[in-house]
């Protein structure tokens, strides 16, 4: 469902991904893995549109978005959740949620999609009026992931959502994950330093090292022992 | 007594003038973050838009000349609003993050503009006639209030407090929050910052309009009129702190307190040389106006 074909992308000056092809099915959940540094956050940006390809091509839904600004691709049902948050700080937990619906064109109905979320995520219901930023950073990513899931997207971009993150909220994010992938059919990618972690929610895998992809698979027909060599420092 | 009342009333009464011309640009240049030369002369449109109103008025319905302005309000904000879109449209949208460049352009706008104005309706400064109910004023305590003074005083709250509830209570306004603090993420969500950056500019240009309309009752209004105002609204708005509305109406009633103050003990010019000087070592000393952006409390 997404398709992204040997696409080269980076930053004025370096170039940081070099001919990179993934894809991503629907209900399945595609792990990014790969050390510091090795361009997982521009392949996701990419994907999202934030940075433009320097060649290749970027297809959804067998659509060429290769050329498209982030707004529509966030339209046509890509949700992104990016490394860091990315909450508004000064606008309340509210506010941030409500701008989830931004993405969606149609009329839709916004208590029943909130309070799918709330069930999801109840610490947000106890928050609305608190300022985003004054939230923790667990509390942060859960509101991020909710902010991107009102959109109702077909497919989630996650980079690095357990980053700096309590066990119990990281067991908590896992479970949605994994929850909105089965039940909802969303397809996911997930961006993740931890193998163990990845390899206990993930279908797919891509090992990403120094702008390219150097192994990819299925979790369940690959042994970790076999792939740990590409991300032990 | 009453002279202290007198000089604080007339604090208040700049004061309200100072705020209107700075909406605006509290919005474009605040949030926004462009540079628009041209703001002044969107002023100037709203004034020349209210003695059209009047003018049509006059020659139509002379029986209900004193509802004119109640039309001109909505006129003089939707023609600068008009022209504000048109303009971002043009010219600014291909400026932004070129502040010399788009400082230039608008500054070249701002003359066309001012030349457009003496084409139509002359060079000498014509006067708008202001409703017969403004006339006069009420008497507390021995002082005098004008009515012309007080209705703009009301005028300008009542326009903070619709732009205030425009920012923070509607969608519209919660996207222009979101892209202002974070353009990317905003775009990310599916808002389309080019729409954005259009209807905000455009509402700032509005207000430009509302307060060229608050301006007529003041006194003759001419092509020039926005000159005048312009460094005054940008003072106002970098006094009060960049991308904060309470900083820019603590800034404008600030400046006007203190030059009305430093006007009665010195002449005007004097007074006004004083209040720069004043205003760029404060600047010195807290570079990010009044109310800095980082202020979590106060929004
Ligand atoms: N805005 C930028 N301008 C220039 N170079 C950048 C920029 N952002 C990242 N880079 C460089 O691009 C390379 C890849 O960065 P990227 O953020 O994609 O890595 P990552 O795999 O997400 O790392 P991490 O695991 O630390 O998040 C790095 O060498 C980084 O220094
Ligand atoms: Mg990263």
């Amino acid at each position: 469902m997404l398709s992204v074909q040997n696409v080269t992308a980076g930053y004025e000056q370096s170039v940081v991904l070099e001919n990179v092809s993934i894809n991503a099915q629907k209900g399945a959940v595609t792990a990014v893995l790969g050390r510091n540094g090795v361009g997982k956050t521009t392949l996701i940006k990419s994907i999202i549109g934030l940075i433009k390809p320097m060649a290749g091509k970027i297809e959804w839904e067998d659509e060429d978005i290769t050329s498209l600004p982030p707004e529509e691709r966030v339209r046509k049902g890509i949700g992104y959740v990016p490394q860091g948050r990315e909450i508004f700080s000064t606008l309340t937990v509210e506010e941030n949620l409500l701008l989830g619906f931004e993405a969606l064109s149609k009329k839709v109905n916004p208590a029943q999609i909130l309070a799918e979320i709330y069930e999801l995520f109840p610490i947000l219901k106890e928050m609305l009026h608190r300022k985003g930023g004054d939230l923790s950073g667990g509390q942060q990513q859960q509101l991020a992931i909710a902010r991107a899931l009102i959109g109702q997207p077909k497919l989630l971009l996650l980079d690095e959502p357990m980053e700096g993150i309590q066990p119990s909220i990281v067991q908590l994010i896992r479970d949605v994950i994994v929850k909105i992938a089965k039940e909802k059919m969303v397809g996911i990618v997930l961006v993740e330093h931890s193998l163990d972690l990845a390899f206990s929610c993930a279908d797919y895998f891509y090992i990403f090292d120094r702008g390219t992809v150097v192994a990819q698979g299925r979790v369940s027909e690959t042994n970790m022992n076999d792939i740990q060599q590409f991300l032990t420092v | 007594m009453s002279v202290v009342i007198t000089q604080v009333f007339n604090g208040f009464s700049l004061g309200s003038i100072l705020l209107f011309v700075a909406i605006g640009l509290a919005v474009t240049f605040g949030l926004m973050g462009v540079i628009n030369m041209a703001h002044g002369e969107l002023i100037m449109v709203g004034a020349y838009m209210t003695y059209v109103v009047q003018q049509i008025f006059a020659k139509y319905a002379p029986q209900s000349m004193g509802y004119y302005f109640f039309i001109a309000i909505p006129v003089a904000f939707f023609v600068s609003a008009l022209l504000g879109w048109g303009l971002e449209k043009i010219l600014i949208r291909h400026l932004y993050h070129r502040p010399l460049d788009s400082l230039l352009a608008t500054w070249g706008v701002s003359l066309i503009l001012q030349q457009i104005a003496r084409t139509i309706f002359g060079a000498p400064n014509v006067a708008v006639l202001p409703p017969e109910w403004l006339d006069g004023g009420v008497r507390i305590a021995g002082v005098v209030f004008p009515y012309k003074r007080l209705f703009i005083l009301v005028f300008v709250i009542l326009s903070i407090f619709a732009l205030y509830i425009y920012l923070t209570k509607t969608p519209a306004g919660r996207r222009i929050r979101a892209v202002t603090l974070n353009r990317d993420m905003a775009s990310c969500l599916g808002i389309s910052t080019r729409k954005v950056d259009a209807y905000a500019f455009a509402i700032g240009s509005g207000f430009a309009g509302l307060a060229g309309c608050a301006l007529t009752l003041l006194g003759p209004i001419g092509p020039t009129i926005g000159t005048y105002y312009i460094v005054d609204a940008f003072m106002v708005v970098i006094l009060g702190g960049v991308g904060k509305l309470i900083g820019t109406v603590l800034g404008a009633f600030g400046i006007g307190l203190v030059s009305t103050l430093m006007e009665y003990s010195t002449s005007a010019t004097m007074a006004k040389v004083m209040m720069f000087a004043l205003i760029i070592a404060f600047l010195q000393w807290k570079p990010s106006g009044l109310v800095s952006v980082k202020t979590r409390s106060l929004d």
